[in-house]
């Protein structure tokens, strides 16, 4: 069987920010009160006429070019999103035409912040098979069509933005098989209502899943990759709530040369894109380097959980 | 130690107490472990607000092998509610 890492990546953040001011007043709330209940201090929230698609072609066109792929040679494109404001047509069959990837399969792949790491696991297996030699996986998301606003427990959490990764064929295999769960008993916690779509979020019952849940599966991860917590350079959780990122760093005792990423804190919680978008910040600071073991762990709603051991492009 | 559903007395406290303690010092730091007491009040004495008060649920679950559903949670105003209801709930410590 051949060997599948990840090759490249690339990230798109909207140039409109919204600080919490903006957000605070129709929440009756404040900008510290935003940052001590989330640690998030901005996000990114795209234009109207900045799409889904839009922000997967150019995450995607970023991580192709990063890997030095030919978008030719790309067998398959994967888009996670969860904000798509109507089902059909998917954006993924959209995003391989605007980036002709004209060999290329095209599916959406609903995980909801989970998305990004159940995709990577997929294209491992895609290419380790020969399914394809080169799978585009994308996180896409466009909360601000699906926030309402006036919802103190969601519309100063999330954000937009896109993340990609290319998996391709390697010498030594560099994506870890995945540790996965689901829990579709707690559906309602995490839905949307409505039509068009709105979010709503039962906060301490996904807040007392993510941090029950994670310490163990952290731990898993690294077992099912063969390697201990020490091994890690960084790990890259869902950035879901800063809160939850440092719960887990506490429970888990981390040893002080791992980097955690806190993308969330510029980002706020952008499900599908939260992993790349943060393991590429981690990139482009320097805190981590080509061929550093890199934890990543997706959760959310469904409730769906994925994460592997990467090794970093 | 085993403590069993309807035979909780101020005897078994202490240990529970300590374990708590232990906890909201490993969550909230020693400033606020300091502060432990039965009577103190979780918000307002400690200042633990209802994400930090999750945490250490959760931590209580883990450590004395209790479940503490979200109804009870609201219920815990102070450390000595919490106290009673894990000792309530039947611990194996």
């Amino acid at each position: 069987m051949r060997a599948a890492a990840l090759t490249g990546l690339g990230s798109h953040r909207p140039a409109h920010r919204a600080d919490n001011t903006a957000i605070a007043a129709a929440i009756d709330s404040s900008d510290a009160w935003i940052r001590e209940r989330s640690g998030i201090v901005t996000r990114g929230v795209a234009a109207s006429d900045e799409s889904v698609v839009d922000m997967a072609v150019s995450a995607g066109g970023k991580a192709l070019a990063s890997a030095g792929v030919d978008p030719t040679d790309v067998g398959l494109v994967m888009v996670a999103t969860c904000t798509l404001t109507h089902a059909v047509p998917g954006a993924a069959a959209r995003v391989a035409t605007a980036l002709d990837l004209s060999n290329a399969g095209a599916l959406d792949l609903g995980a909801a912040c989970a998305g990004f790491t159940y995709g990577l696991a997929l294209a491992a297996d895609a290419v380790r098979c020969g399914s394809a030699d080169n799978v585009l996986v994308i996180g896409s998301e466009k909360f601000s069509d699906i926030l309402n606003m006036d919802d103190r427990s969601t519309s100063f959490l999330f954000g937009d933005g896109a993340g990609a990764g290319v998996v391709g064929v390697c010498d030594v295999d560099g994506i870890s098989k995945p540790v996965w769960s689901s829990d579709g008993s707690q559906s309602d916690v995490l839905r949307t209502v409505g039509s068009p779509p709105l979010l709503e979020m039962e906060g301490q019952a996904v807040y007392r899943w993510a941090t029950s849940m994670l310490p163990g599966f952290a731990r898993a991860t690294c077992e099912r990759a063969g390697i201990t917590l020490e091994d890690l350079a960084a790990v890259v959780p869902h950035q879901a709530n800063l809160r939850i990122t440092e719960s887990m760093v506490r429970a888990l005792k981390l040893p002080p040369h791992v980097v955690v990423a806190r993308d969330v804190i510029d980002s706020g919680n952008t499900s599908a894109a939260s992993i790349p978008l943060a393991l590429d910040r981690l990139r482009e600071t320097g805190e981590v380097h080509r061929g550093d073991s890199v934890l990543l762990l997706g959760f959310g709603a469904g409730l769906t959980a994925a994460g592997q051991v990467v090794r970093c492009p | 130690m085993t403590y069993k559903e309807n035979h909780v007395t101020t005897a078994n406290y202490p240990d529970l107490l300590a374990g708590l303690t232990e906890i909201v010092d490993e969550i909230c730091g020693s400033e606020t472990a300091g502060k432990v007491a039965l009577d103190a009040t979780f918000d307002s004495e400690l200042q633990i607000d209802s994400l930090t008060m999750v945490e250490i649920v959760v931590a209580c679950e883990e450590r004395f092998g209790v479940r503490i559903p979200d109804e009870a949670l609201e219920q815990l105003k102070t450390v000595g509610d919490a106290v009673q209801f894990i000792a309530n709930a039947g611990v194996a410590a």
